[in-house]
């Protein structure tokens, strides 16, 4: 048997108890510091369940991440990715409808800001595409999540590649997916698609080719479900 | 003194020995692809390096053989219909891959499932990991030229799985987690035979030790063999057995809230300092064993009661944003969902675990022996359906 001297460190109820984190407590420095660096770039943020949210501005993408690491302690690199706020076009334009019909717009929110009706998330989101990053502090243990516009016409943002290794390929996923540049990435190849692939397949007018050929049978998807087939705001015990 | 000829023709064969080796050392620089079919990989990866000798000097990793556009697809399905697809991302850690979607998608609902429930979940999901790394600890003897060890993971690993289809229905994909709860209760007899189960797991896991551990061949090709600095390790998102085996301390089932019942457990988190492939290997096997723990001691505290919170029948999320992830048997596994109140998700980011382990790669690979890829594709342990969404 080898002699092995692992460092280990020891999970007991108590211990999780005698440090109970209160969610918003940890966060103030974090807010701070990242107010007094980015200045102007520093949009909105909001908390939620204990995680933060922070939206920047463009110019200040990667000056917030190099705030976050070499300042805060963010060290672990999470995710990057981004999301597309254009309605679904296809395959359900129900979707949109339905919403349309219910209204369930998070009222408390800060008015989520829509450039022609459209409904974006938490802090907000005045373009198309938003770029969304989280970090996360071992140390700390919490995460923060980062969130950017960008152009529409031609949607481009800094990379943070020297920041974090790790968002190289995130960066390049993102690039594929969505169509957004990363200024300064020394490797914006695909990664998932075929070298020769045209469109960028997670935007939203993009379109899910398999339903076009082939219709989805019976009850489906995101449609909303025939009248009489049981209400919606009828709870049930389950079961 | 006069050289003779044969003193002079001796001195040319010398010459010219040196000569020709030294043209053999001007290696020109080659180019191994490995895959897309590799048995280091579970699935289809393909590496190119480029050598200098035996030396790589740069690999690159070429993946997407298999993506699947689940991300994509999650945006045409209702909530309940996405955790099959889920399912089938870490194919081998089916029920964990559930558990966070589930946890963010009731966040939003505000709906929290009863604690028969939560323990539960705990329990297969560590099950899930038992079944997913205990194949690990095997199969890295089979890259090293070890064939027993993976013969003993597969037996040991059935029992496991045995059990979960016994409750399940699914083998391989449960799809057992709902939104405020689970499908079904436990069945009779599972208890006791879970017990016995997990006694098995353990007995394996010091077969294994007995096994690989100590053996001069394990030692020698897994120590000092790709070792990640933590702070490196980190700024590339590893995560998981990865990173605790370069000594950082931190696993999100003790150091994070959660509905499931992990911090009310005794167990431990072990960290290695070495942060080679020979930690990595450690580490995995000691959380096996932890996991047997967490099992039985949700058995022993399992309470009674429903496994079902009130939820809608038509599950219907509303608008909002949710972050939430686990650690899932590879790691930090997570889903940012995007809802607007429809039936479906607006958008999903689905964070899995091996896409960050494995983008390591180049950098870790530069200036090690070919030899050594293999064991270090092997020990970062990467399931190419977790790559490749």
């Amino acid at each position: 048997m080898s002699s092995v001297e692992p460092g280990t460190s020891e999970t007991t109820g108590t211990e999780v108890e005698s440090a109970p984190t209160p969610l918003d407590d940890p966060y103030q420095t974090v807010l701070e510091v990242l107010r007094t660096e980015l200045g102007a770039g520093f949009v909105a943020s909001e908390t939620q369940r204990g995680e933060l949210w922070a939206r920047v501005a463009r110019d200040s993408w990667k000056k917030a991440a190099e705030v976050l690491r070499f300042q805060l302690g963010y060290d672990y690199f999470s995710f990057l990715s981004a999301i597309d706020w254009m309605p679904h076009t296809w395959p359900n334009p129900k979707v949109v409808e339905g919403e349309a019909d219910e209204e369930p717009e998070p009222e408390p929110e800060p008015a989520p800001v829509a450039g022609d009706g459209w409904q974006t998330g938490v802090t907000g989101g005045d373009t198309r595409f938003q770029l969304l990053a989280r970090v996360y502090s071992t140390t700390r243990h919490n995460g923060v999540i980062l969130k950017c516009d960008l152009d529409d016409e031609a949607p481009q943002a800094p990379t943070w590649h020297e920041v974090y290794p790790g968002a190289d390929w995130h960066e390049r996923e993102t690039w594929e997916m969505f169509g957004i540049d990363f200024a300064g990435h020394p490797n914006l190849i695909n990664l998932y698609l075929p070298s020769g692939f045209e469109g960028h397949p997670l935007r939203k007018d993009f379109p899910l080719l398999s339903r076009e050929v082939k219709p989805w049978p019976g009850l489906v998807d995101v449609e909303g479900f025939p009248a009489g087939y049981g209400g919606d705001d009828a709870p049930e015990e389950g079961s | 003194m006069a050289v003779t000829d044969q003193q002079r023709l001796a001195y040319i064969a010398t010459q010219a020995a040196d000569a020709r080796v030294n043209v053999e050392l001007q290696t020109e620089q080659m180019t191994l692809n490995l895959g897309p079919q590799h048995p280091a990989t579970h699935g289809t990866l393909r590496l190119v390096a480029r050598l200098d000798g035996e030396q790589v000097i740069q690999a690159d990793v070429v993946c997407g053989y298999m993506h699947r556009g689940y991300e994509k697809l999650t945006e045409v399905r209702t909530y309940p219909q996405i955790t099959t697809l889920i399912n089938r991302i870490d194919w081998l850690s089916h029920f964990a891959n559930e558990v966070p979607f589930i946890l963010a998608a009731e966040q939003l609902m505000e709906v929290e499932a009863p604690p028969r429930a939560q323990y539960i979940r705990t329990m297969f999901f560590e099950m899930a990991r038992i079944a997913n790394v205990s194949l690990f600890i095997g199969e890295m003897g089979v890259q090293l030229g070890a064939i027993t060890p993976v013969f003993f993971a597969f037996r040991d690993r059935e029992y496991v799985l045995n059990l979960l289809e016994a409750a399940t229905g699914g083998r391989f994909h449960p799809n057992y987690d709902r939104i405020g709860g689970l499908k079904d209760d436990l069945p009779r007899g599972w208890v006791a035979e879970c017990r016995e189960a997990m006694r098995r797991v353990r007995t394996y896991c010091d077969q294994l030790e007995d096994l690989l551990m100590g053996n001069e061949i394990f030692e020698t090709r897994t120590r000092g063999v790709g070792v990640i600095p933590a702070e490196v390790g980190l700024t590339y998102g590893l995560s998981g057995a990865n990173i605790r085996a370069s000594g950082v301390d931190w696993d999100l089932r003790r150091d994070q809230p959660s509905p499931l019942v992990w911090r009310e457990l005794d167990w431990r988190v072990w960290t290695h300092p070495d942060g080679d492939s020979f930690a990595r290997y450690w580490v995995r096997l000691q959380e096996v064993r932890e996991a047997t723990k967490i099992v039985e001691q949700c058995l022993d505290g399992l309470p009674a009661g429903p496994i079902q919170a009130k939820v809608p029948r038509i599950i219907k999320v509303p608008a909002g944003e949710a972050w939430c992830c686990t650690e899932n048997p590879l790691g930090e596994m997570g889903y940012y969902i995007v809802s607007q109140g429809g039936l479906g998700p607006f958008r999903v980011k689905i964070r899995s675990a091996s896409f960050n382990n494995i983008s390591i790669v180049p950098w870790l690979l530069k200036g090690v022996y070919v030899p050594d890829i293999v064991t270090i594709l092997a020990s970062l342990y990467f399931i190419l359906g977790d790559i490749d969404r």
